[in-house]
């Protein structure tokens, strides 16, 4: 008997050291963000440490998600991670594609992973990606042009209050524009925005019952706020504007504000590529007094499909690049400003990150959203700036064409209200709703 | 042409060909010379024409983040290889539709055509599909067939055109000197349509290195050609316009550099049997 | 000619390329079809069942099916507008005596090696952006106010960048049939004292039919699918969806493939009268 058991256990033990010391190579789709591109540099190490090979398939965002969704749904199997966000992880975790991230290893620390984060990677209570690193919205202002105009921006600003700081600050001789906000069609470009900003006035995409509510006053509200704001303090081309070209604009001056992610700060204060780099504040999303804040939350996470041949090797690379330690190498190589920021609580306990002019600002407002009650009313959904069902990304991209239509002045508000209520009852007809 | 022509109308005509030219092409020089620009100057105002602090920067940043030999492979051996096989399986078939001419020659070549009106979005998923089945995905092998079929309508029609031109006499000839089949198109045919076969394979290599939806769409990490090198390198965060532009200078060098050693073959061979 | 034996032969030499085009042609669309009539969301777990019509219904009463196929239309018309146009202009000059003949024909056939990915990137970001675009500095050279090309022209500015990369094309197969006149024809004409736009409509057009028929044809096929552009310049916004650009948010985006493989089907509709509309028009040319 004892025999057998020392056998058995010895066979065992051969079959566990056998599994950690073979080298597997595991292929990774990624997007072609700095920080992925960074980690990407960095694989080396990773190979150093564990043996196995990675080959990276690194598309630019549109092209990836097209191409992982397919991969997923059909189960190609083509890759043993994927990069995905907020919106994908809960709608495939509750098909039973993804690997539930629950055994990431003694030193992971799970816990430490921000809560906000957390939850919005989880379903039913299960990690299901874990976070690469993690981003709100917040305001970055022009400090100088803010005193010129003689303002203060408080630390929690209104809507009203950006407003007229815009038209205060915008001096269209000289190409200065008081605001640069997203106006690019895409459920992840203007739609990310303007949804959140709607959950500030306190609309919301969906009634309990699924009713799409682009009818409400809420959102005639958000709409020709943000209608009138772009006309007035606005840069010319707004409706073509994504997260690249505002970017680029207030790294050459030409904003006085910007509402964007957070992660956009260590751009904007680099001296390398930004030209004010030493006069950028940073605010709080702005509200209505309402309750709600108009910042949104997303994460870039790694997660594993099911049934690929290399699962072990890929959650040891999952443990490695959203660790703590890879955080600390990337601190140690390129700079602490350089680092995957939002994912961790313990990064923001670090002394040496404290002295980041924004970090304190990312971390308040990644907590002031809530993924799971992101409007005034209640809702059936998932998500601050999207609704975490399959058929959303489908609907918020043609509903941001007909809103971008509008910033470009070929409809008014009405009317693309009027089209997106319209497309969106047809497509959650279409679904079974 | 044996009209004379005088020096001032020849001097005329070349400045306007050399100007529309050179419009034509300055989209593409404008890539190339971005390449060599910092990020910085590629996109100062006024934008810098060749005063510039020429770097090779950007082609180092492009190459230590990805393998560009082996994407550079991936694209010869599909575009080769499809090429090639569709050659050996259309020349048969346009051989016989050019010489043997049937009442339904003309509707089995414009149906051949219609299969290519087939929108690719709509098919990806049975694509999809039938491929993981089959252990296609990501491998050259599967992307040789599917570009191979892709452009099998137009290498058929072009060969079944060369074909049509060589005279019929010629093969009775060298039928009545007791050639067998195989010999008649192995020694009399293919010699005398090699030039239209050259100008097919030119243009259908051409075809098949382009194509972005399938080649993007099949591969992963082994099988992907330049497609999919620049599918890596489009709006990125910050300023990208000259890596961008390094990347896509790499991207079509190869084929640009072919193409201009060619373009003879294609200036003389293109014509689809527009030509009579 | 043709003996019984030959006539076997040639059958059976043709048939591995008809035997393959077949499959690749029925399966697909076969599959498409029977999708056509399913509910089938990949994301809500796949065939949810037979739905009859439905997804045919749904596609063409959506607000989007109209706007898309005239926006194909347009753009395939204004594409093929430019390039036989220019493509004929082009060809005659390149067709004149001049200097380094050789390296100008290189020029103009050069965008046909570009990847219709990296010329859409090129022209987006590097020649119609609002703000650092080469055009937007010509504009604001001659102190005009740049135009916001993508949006304020989309459909003229998507126009312009696959008309760069056809042109080549057509200028190709036109100088090849240009070349092949009978310069003697001309001549003598010229000699009659005929005007040289009386020469080129009454020689020159007629030869060159055969020509544009076949430029024509090709490129529709081509055009008619285009995506590439679209995907990376405007993603379909500011009225230039296509009908194959909103087959691809049907299917990809809002992952329902059965409405999207019923677009697909209008799609090869829509090609096929296109199709039989050119073959009614300019076929009889190719039988000449």
């Amino acid at each position: 008997m004892f025999l057998r058991n020392a056998l058995r256990a010895a066979t065992a033990l051969t079959l566990v050291t056998a599994a950690t010391a073979q080298a597997d190579t595991i292929t990774i789709a990624t997007v072609n963000n700095g920080d992925m591109i960074r980690m990407q540099g960095l694989t080396e190490e990773f190979t150093k440490a564990t043996g196995h090979e990675v080959e990276w398939v690194t598309l630019e965002e549109n092209v990836l998600r097209q191409r992982v969704t397919t991969d997923i749904t059909t189960k190609g199997g083509q890759f043993d991670i994927m990069t995905i966000g907020m919106y994908e992880t809960p709608i495939w975790a509750k098909n039973g594609w993804l690997v539930a991230l629950d055994d990431l290893g003694d030193d992971y620390d799970v816990d430490d992973l921000l809560p906000a984060m957390r939850d919005g990677l989880s379903y039913d209570g299960t990690l299901y990606a874990a976070p690469f690193y993690g981003e709100s919205s917040m305001i970055m202002y022009r400090t100088d042009l803010m005193e010129k105009a003689g303002l203060d921006m408080p630390e929690a600003p209104t809507w009203e209050f950006i407003r007229d700081a815009a038209v205060a600050m915008t001096d269209k001789e000289n190409e200065v524009y008081g605001i640069c906000l997203r106006g690019k069609a895409g459920w992840g470009e203007n739609m990310a925005f303007l949804t959140a900003m709607s959950n500030s006035f306190g609309a919301r995409w969906f009634d309990e019952n699924w009713t799409a509510q682009f009818d409400s006053a809420a959102w005639k509200d958000t709409l020709t706020f943000y209608l009138d704001m772009m006309d007035r303090a606005g840069p010319p081309g707004a409706s073509n504007n994504g997260f690249n070209e505002n970017l680029s604009l207030f790294q050459q001056g030409k904003c006085g504000m910007w509402i964007d992610a957070t992660v956009a700060a260590s751009f904007v204060t680099n001296p390398n590529d930004s030209s004010v780099a030493d006069k950028v504040g940073f605010a709080l999303a702005p509200d209505t007094g309402k309750g709600k804040r108009g910042n949104w939350l997303w994460a870039w996470a790694l997660g594993i499909p099911a049934g690929t041949d290399n699962e072990a090797a890929a959650k040891e690379f999952i443990s490695w690049a959203t660790s703590k330690a890879y955080i600390e190498l990337v601190a140690s190589k390129e700079g602490w400003a350089n680092v995957p920021p939002g994912a961790r609580t313990s990064l923001y306990e670090n002394e040496n990150y404290k002295d980041i002019p924004f970090a304190q600002m990312t971390l308040k407002s990644i907590n002031s959203a809530d993924p799971l009650n992101p409007s005034v009313d209640p809702v059936p959904y998932q998500g601050v700036q999207f609704v975490a069902i399959p058929e959303f990304a489908g609907i918020a991209t043609e509903v941001g064409q007909e809103f971008s239509a509008a910033l470009a002045g070929q409809q008014s508000a009405d009317e693309a209200l009027e089209k997106a209520q319209a497309l969106t009852v047809d497509a959650m007809e279409a679904a079974g709703y | 042409m044996a009209r004379a022509v005088t020096n001032q109308r020849k001097a005329i005509n070349t400045a306007f060909a050399w100007a529309i030219g050179l419009l034509i092409f300055f989209p593409i020089l404008w890539t190339i010379l971005t390449s060599f620009k910092t990020e910085a100057e590629a996109i100062a105002s006024p934008p810098y024409f060749l005063f510039f602090d020429w770097t090779l920067e950007n082609y180092a940043v492009v190459q230590e983040r990805s393998n560009y030999a082996r994407y550079l492979w991936n694209s010869i051996v599909i575009a080769g290889g499809s090429t090639l096989l569709g050659v050996i399986i259309a020349v048969p078939a346009a051989w016989s539709m050019a010489f043997v001419p049937s009442k339904r020659t003309k509707d089995i070549l414009m149906w051949m055509l219609s299969t290519k009106m087939l929108p690719a979005v709509g098919v990806l998923y049975p694509i999809y599909l039938i491929f993981i089945k089959m252990g296609l995905l990501d491998t050259k092998i599967g992307l040789v067939v599917v570009l191979m079929l892709i452009n099998l309508p137009i290498i058929v029609w072009m060969l079944y055109t060369y074909f049509r031109e060589i005279p019929g006499e010629i093969l009775e000839a060298a039928r009545i000197d007791g050639a067998t089949l195989r010999e008649e198109i192995l020694y009399v045919l293919t010699p005398m349509a090699i030039p239209g076969i050259a100008s097919t394979i030119l243009l259908n290599v051409i075809l098949a290195w382009n194509e972005a939806f399938w080649t993007l769409n099949l591969t992963a990490a082994k099988a992907g050609p330049l497609t999919a090198f620049i599918a890596s390198y489009s709006s990125p965060e910050g300023l990208f316009y000259a890596k961008l532009s390094a990347a896509s200078t790499m991207a079509i060098a190869p084929i640009l550099i072919l193409g201009w050693f060619s373009q003879k073959q294609l200036v003389r061979g293109l014509t689809f049997g527009a030509v009579k | 000619m043709a003996t019984k034996a030959s006539r076997s032969a040639a059958r059976l030499m043709m048939a591995p390329a008809v035997v393959l085009l077949l499959g690749w042609m029925l399966v697909p669309l076969i599959m498409t079809l029977i999708f056509s009539f399913k509910k089938y969301l990949p994301l809500r777990g796949g065939d949810l069942g037979w739905v009859g019509f439905d997804n045919y219904v749904r596609f063409v009463t959506s607000s989007a099916f109209w706007p898309a196929v005239q926006a194909t239309l347009m753009i395939v018309g204004g594409v093929l507008a430019i390039t036989v146009i220019f493509g004929v202009l082009l060809a005659m000059l390149l067709d004149q005596p001049m200097w380094g003949q050789g390296v100008v024909r290189i020029l103009v056939i050069a965008p046909f090696f570009v990847m219709p990915t990296v010329s859409a990137l090129v022209w987006k970001n590097m020649f119609m952006d609002p703000v650092n675009g080469v055009f937007a500095h010509l504009w604001k050279a001659f102190g005009a106010e740049p135009i916001q090309w993508l949006t304020q022209a989309s459909l003229p500015s998507i126009i312009i960048i696959v008309a760069w990369q056809w042109l080549p094309f057509a200028t190709l197969i036109l100088l090849t049939a240009i070349q092949s006149l009978d310069g003697e024809q001309l001549e003598a004409a010229e000699m009659d004292g005929a005007p040289p736009l009386k020469r080129f409509w009454y020689i020159v057009l007629p030869h060159l039919g055969r020509a544009i028929t076949v430029v024509v044809l090709i490129q529709t096929i081509f055009l008619l699918g285009i995506f590439a552009e679209i995907f990376v310049t405007t993603q379909g916004s500011f009225g230039t969806k296509t009908l194959t650009y909103l087959i691809f948010q049907r299917v990809l985006e809002s992952q329902n493939v059965g409405l999207g493989s019923a677009g697909g089907v209008y799609a090869i509709i829509l090609a096929n009268i296109v199709a039989i509309f050119l073959m009614r028009i300019v076929g009889k040319n190719l039988d000449a």
